[in-house]
């Protein structure tokens, strides 16, 4: 038997008794971000594949949402931030090492190209604000380049879609100190997440039934792909070291048990898939379900990876000191 | 590179803990701060017990994964050595070198937000001084020093005691050593 128990006051904020310092907010950022990934690649893939007769809604309107979601993924990023007043020291470097610098330019290109690919089809999808944009002679210029490029527009957001979407589960896997995100399928398993969302958008979004079975299709197939990521994932933790079989148990029967596998796995992903093989079978659903709860998975997805994440350790101190204590003595 | 190291005996340490106080006092670490602390590790099965004392703070990594997991520069080597320090400048507060140091070594300076740990006292070991832990151990059981050096002291503990290192199987390569 070992015990260590820490002997003097350490009961630094969000780092003790264990890590916590990541709340909603970057599982929110994490989300948008693989959300307006799949958004990207969707609309991008239609495109390409001039599939934009049977899907218009994902061809033409669905584009806007991506740079609305991530700036709103951003904010949140921001909210979290503990030195906010120094935020564009993101901006003043590139560290080549850090996965959260290569993402910080990388949004900085995605947040272009993501307009260019709302400009391609402003005229057709949103005509009021097409007319607004219009109105102004840059505005003009820049949606007939847009237009003009399509083909170039698209297969960008592709790249940049597919780069975005790995780069949301790379910053997390990254980190070899966390047993449970240091894995490589946390990459391949936010990326099919997010296309899941988006086709989960797109669902919710769209008025043509044909899309709509399209795109509910496509789901299954996501879905499915994404418990087979999962069940991977699991089996690379359970046949790992000592510390990341301390990291599975997490999720196995640990603190994390109900939220990984009762409000994520079963709610998020099961029932979905369920209910989406009953749509395409032609049985009643309240077709608005379905995609919602997609959309929740994706999130409890981040969510729960992110917190059960930062708990798992390298180290196994007992926390003897007891904070309350220390303030008797003020 | 300059390697810096503390040898930190384990046979004569008792766990006083005035190394952190030392550290609080030294540095204005505020508070419900702190940058080093005390372990006390016992292992056996009663009554056949051993008990081992270690103070503990950041390692000063060769590998430091914090470093390369700063998205700023913030984190960063003190001229071409290895201690780690960060620039509050350019710290951010993103929180991601904390969730890379398997010591989890650093902390939040409240209420400023930037991200604050142990220097090893870089503007003492500047003026030719050890760390202000080092320097008020009443044990003696800390000592620092120049790796490179074969023959500074802390060389020399390395070469005639058993020792070992913290997590050595993370990679980080950690500059804190324990003789036991
Ligand atoms: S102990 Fe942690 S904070 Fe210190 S250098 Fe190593 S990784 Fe960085
Ligand atoms: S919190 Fe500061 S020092 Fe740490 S990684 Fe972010 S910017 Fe760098």
């Amino acid at each position: 038997m070992i015990e260590e128990v820490l002997v003097t006051a350490r009961s630094n904020p969000k780092i003790d008794p264990s890590l916590g310092i990541w709340s909603w907010e970057v599982p929110m950022y994490l989300f948008l971000g693989g959300l307006t990934a799949g958004i990207m690649c969707f609309a991008a893939l239609i495109i390409l594949l001039r599939k934009e007769d049977q899907a218009p809604w994902a061809a033409k309107k669905m584009a806007i949402w991506a740079p609305v979601l991530l700036t709103v993924g951003m904010g949140a990023l921001f909210l979290d931030l503990e030195h906010k007043l120094y935020v564009y020291r993101f901006y003043t470097t590139f560290q080549i090492s850090s996965p959260m610098s290569w993402g910080s330019w990388i949004l900085l290109l995605v947040y272009p190209v993501s307009i260019l690919l709302v400009l391609c089809s402003i005229r057709d999808a949103y005509p009021r604000i097409g007319g607004v944009i219009e109105r102004f002679s840059a505005g003009r210029w820049i949606t007939a380049f847009a237009c003009y490029h399509r083909q170039q527009v698209a297969t960008w957001s592709l790249v940049l879609g597919v780069f975005l979407g790995f780069y949301t589960g790379i910053l997390l896997s990254a980190f070899s100190a966390r047993p449970f995100w240091n894995t490589g399928f946390l990459a391949p398993l936010f990326l099919i997440s997010g296309l899941s969302s988006a086709a989960a958008l797109v669902v919710l979004g769209t008025r043509s039934q044909a899309e709509r079975m399209m795109f509910t299709k496509y789901d299954i197939g996501l879905i499915s792909l994404e418990l087979a990521l999962i069940a991977l994932l699991l089996v690379n933790l359970a046949t790992g070291t000592g510390v990341q079989l301390d990291a599975l148990k997490n999720v196995m029967g640990g603190e994390f048990t109900t939220r990984f596998w009762l409000y994520f796995v079963f709610i998020g992903l099961l029932i979905p898939v369920v209910l989406n093989y009953r749509e395409i079978s032609g049985r009643r659903t309240w077709a608005f379900l379905s995609p919602v709860l997609v959309l929740y998975g994706g999130y409890m997805l981040r969510l729960v990876t992110v917190e059960a994440g930062q708990v798992s350790t390298w180290t196994r101190y007992t926390q003897s000191f007891d904070p309350v204590l220390l303030d008797l003595l003020r | 590179m300059a390697r810096y190291a503390m040898v930190i005996d384990t046979k004569t340490c008792i766990g006083c803990g005035d190394c952190v106080v030392a550290c609080k006092t030294e540095n204005k670490v505020p508070a419900g701060l702190n940058r080093d602390w005390v372990v006390e590790a016992t292992r056996g099965t009663y009554p056949d017990l051993t008990t081992e004392f270690r103070s503990e703070r950041c390692n000063h990594c060769s590998h430091a994964t914090c470093v390369y997991t700063c998205p700023t520069g913030a984190s960063h080597y003190w001229r071409d050595s290895n201690i780690v320090l960060v620039d509050a400048a350019k710290c951010t507060g993103c929180k991601a070198c904390i969730a890379a140091c398997p010591y989890d070594a650093r902390l939040i300076m409240h209420p400023d937000g930037y991200i604050d740990k142990c220097t090893f006292c870089h503007h003492r070991v500047e003026q030719g001084l050890d760390p202000a832990c080092v320097s008020s151990c009443p044990t003696r059981c800390m000592h620092f020093g120049v790796l490179d050096d074969p023959g500074s002291h802390v060389s020399r503990l390395l070469k005639s005691r058993t020792y070992k290192v913290l997590l050595s199987e993370t990679g980080n390569q950690p500059n804190v050593y324990y003789l036991i």
